[in-house]
């Protein structure tokens, strides 16, 4: 680079380290929070470095929680994340390929019924969604929670992309071995379609995951609960005091699943992230 | 490039199209529908029936004193966020692109916050910042300021932008280190040895590369400040103190679910309709660009 280690070196180095530390503080509150004992926090200042109640505190979030325990909600969040990241590759596979690899009646119909999906995310149609679910009984139930957060085109978008971009001479090859569109799927589409799914993978489960208002408002019964929605619940209605400590402890737990994801996977992520937004 | 592999007939694409054209017309359309037809129609208070109002819905919307406010902070909230959190992000990724070595470990420590939800980020500082137990509060009343997000709707308003901005800065980091480092080195080194100082190289050659992404990430910061945010605004504030910070998505739930007003709800999606078909067109308008260059 043009500078050399001068004194703007430094204070490059300088500025991301207090960039880093501005940024993780509100998380490190958060898990001092998470292991000291409520009258510690109720009388502020709290203290900036973490107490002794961190498996306390834990425990009690994991197994007792305050309106059901936090390992069932790690469950039900893992199921709907699940759900949402491997149905959403799946169906968008199969409807990628079929618009891409084949010529048939109503094909530039269907693609727009699908790309149209792009235009009204859940959170602009969510009454009338929520009706929907409610008179398919699927209230309280993974099924609810999972297939309407399904209805959106973001990865067969991704993959229409992709399939675009795969280069003749490697599909000629197999057209010419005689390949019918099942085997040709198999054998070509799918093998090379494997860093695109995992950067998808990544990306999907975050985003279920992280999702708020749909199980907010089809969750009622606390057993099927997701963590990110259940937090709130968590607050009291009234004056009293929320139960920091439990709190806090139960946001770093639903924080932990998708940063490790972010960090371990992090290649994928960015790959993710930038062929989702192109 | 044309593909020269096509399979011919119908019944197996259509096979394939089942699954997700199943669910976009049980999950999408149907209750896409809904809402543009419930917003034609007043429900009486027991929901037995409703009667046929046209326009009446929207013209009322239009007229609503709190609907108006509600675009006004919607239109606010959105762009101190984007701004904030973009400005933040291009000065963190300017200084990281400086290091020879050590950008990749500022990344990894930058971009995980990216991970955690909005409605977790809400929680996060809304903690430090509660009136009775907040650390940030309390030193900030130390100093003399009394702050209290519960019934002060600028310091409201402040604080969900801060703590919707917070996560995003990972996002636009990463875009933005991204541009950067695809800029040549030989141009910024040939001007340096012109005699060109930092300030003007930034201003001169990095910032009009880095525009198609700068003008990417503020179509895509809007609509995330539209629409994924709710979180932060339902754990920190609910939308108060006196709908300073009901951005119209908020609005949708609160008078939908809380206000229990339907007909007022759907028009109001179906106003966003509009919104949200305005920012897609504009941004494949600019992807179509971005793709041709």
């Amino acid at each position: 680079m043009v500078e050399k280690k001068g004194l703007s070196y430094w204070l490059s180095h300088a500025g991301l380290i207090l960039g880093v530390i501005v940024i993780g503080f509100p998380i490190w509150l958060a898990f001092v929070a998470s292991t000291v004992t409520q009258s510690e926090i109720v009388s502020p200042p709290m203290p900036l470095l973490p107490g002794g109640e961190f498996i306390t505190n834990y425990k009690e979030a994991l197994f007792s929680g305050i309106n059901a325990p936090v390992a069932l909600m790690l469950l039900n969040s893992t199921i709907m994340a699940l759900g949402i990241a491997l149905g959403k590759i799946f169906i968008s596979l199969l409807s990628a390929f079929a618009i891409v690899y084949f010529r048939f009646p109503g094909r530039q119909l269907f693609f727009w019924m699908i790309f149209l999906t792009l235009m009204l995310p859940i959170e602009v149609r969510i009454v009338p969604s929520y009706g929907v679910v409610a008179q398919f009984g699927m209230l309280n139930s993974y099924s609810g929670l999972i297939f309407p957060l399904i209805a959106s085109a973001t990865a067969t978008f991704l993959f229409r992309q992709f399939f675009l971009t795969i280069p003749n001479e490697l599909t000629e090859a197999a057209r010419v071995d005689g390949a019918g569109p099942v085997r040709f799927f198999f054998d070509i589409i799918l093998p090379m379609s494997k860093t695109n799914i995992a950067a998808l993978f990544v990306i999907l489960f975050i985003y279920g995951w992280n999702q708020f208002l749909w199980p907010l408002l089809i969750t009622t019964d606390p057993s099927m609960n997701t963590i990110v929605m259940g937090i709130k619940q968590m607050f009291p209605s009234g004056d009293d005091n929320a139960n920091w400590p439990v709190i806090m402890a139960t946001s770093l737990l639903a924080m932990v699943p998708p940063v490790l994801i972010v960090i371990f996977m992090q290649k994928f992520f960015v790959r993710g992230l930038i062929e989702s937004e192109k | 490039m044309r593909r020269t592999v096509i399979f011919k007939g119908w019944k197996l694409p259509i096979l394939l199209l089942l699954p997700q054209l199943t669910i976009t017309a049980l999950f999408f359309f149907y209750p896409a529908g809904q809402a543009i037809w419930e917003s034609l129609f007043i429900p009486d208070p027991f929901g037995l029936k409703s009667q046929f109002v046209g326009t009446g819905n929207f013209e009322f919307l239009l007229s609503d004193r709190y609907y108006r406010n509600s675009f006004r902070t919607t239109a606010v909230f959105s762009i101190s966020v984007t701004f904030l959190s973009m400005g933040i992000a291009l000065y963190l990724a300017v200084l990281a692109d400086r290091l020879i070595k050590g950008a990749g470990i500022y990344s990894s420590l930058l971009i995980w916050p990216y991970a955690v939800a909005p409605a977790i980020a809400g929680v996060l500082w809304l903690f430090m910042f509660n009136t009775r137990v907040g650390v940030v509060s309390w030193y900030i009343g130390l100093l003399g300021y009394d702050w209290n997000h519960v019934l002060n709707q600028g310091e409201a308003m402040g604080l969900v932008v801060l703590a919707s901005s917070w996560g995003r800065i990972s996002y636009n980091f990463l875009f933005f280190l991204a541009g950067l480092q695809a800029i040549p080195k030989s141009v910024i080194e040939a001007a340096a040895i012109d005699g060109a100082k930092f300030w003007r190289r930034f201003r001169t050659i990095v910032i009009p590369l880095l525009s198609p992404i700068t003008f990417f990430l503020l179509v895509v910061n809007i609509v995330y400040a539209f629409f994924e945010t709710f979180g932060v605004i339902h754990t920190i504030t609910s939308g108060g103190p006196q709908q300073a910070t009901t951005t119209l998505v908020y609005k949708v739930f609160s008078d939908g679910f809380v206000g229990q007003d339907l007909g007022s709800s759907a028009a109001q999606s179906v106003i966003l309709l509009f919104v949200v078909g305005l920012l897609t067109v504009i941004q494949f308008k600019f992807i179509e660009r971005k793709v041709h260059y």
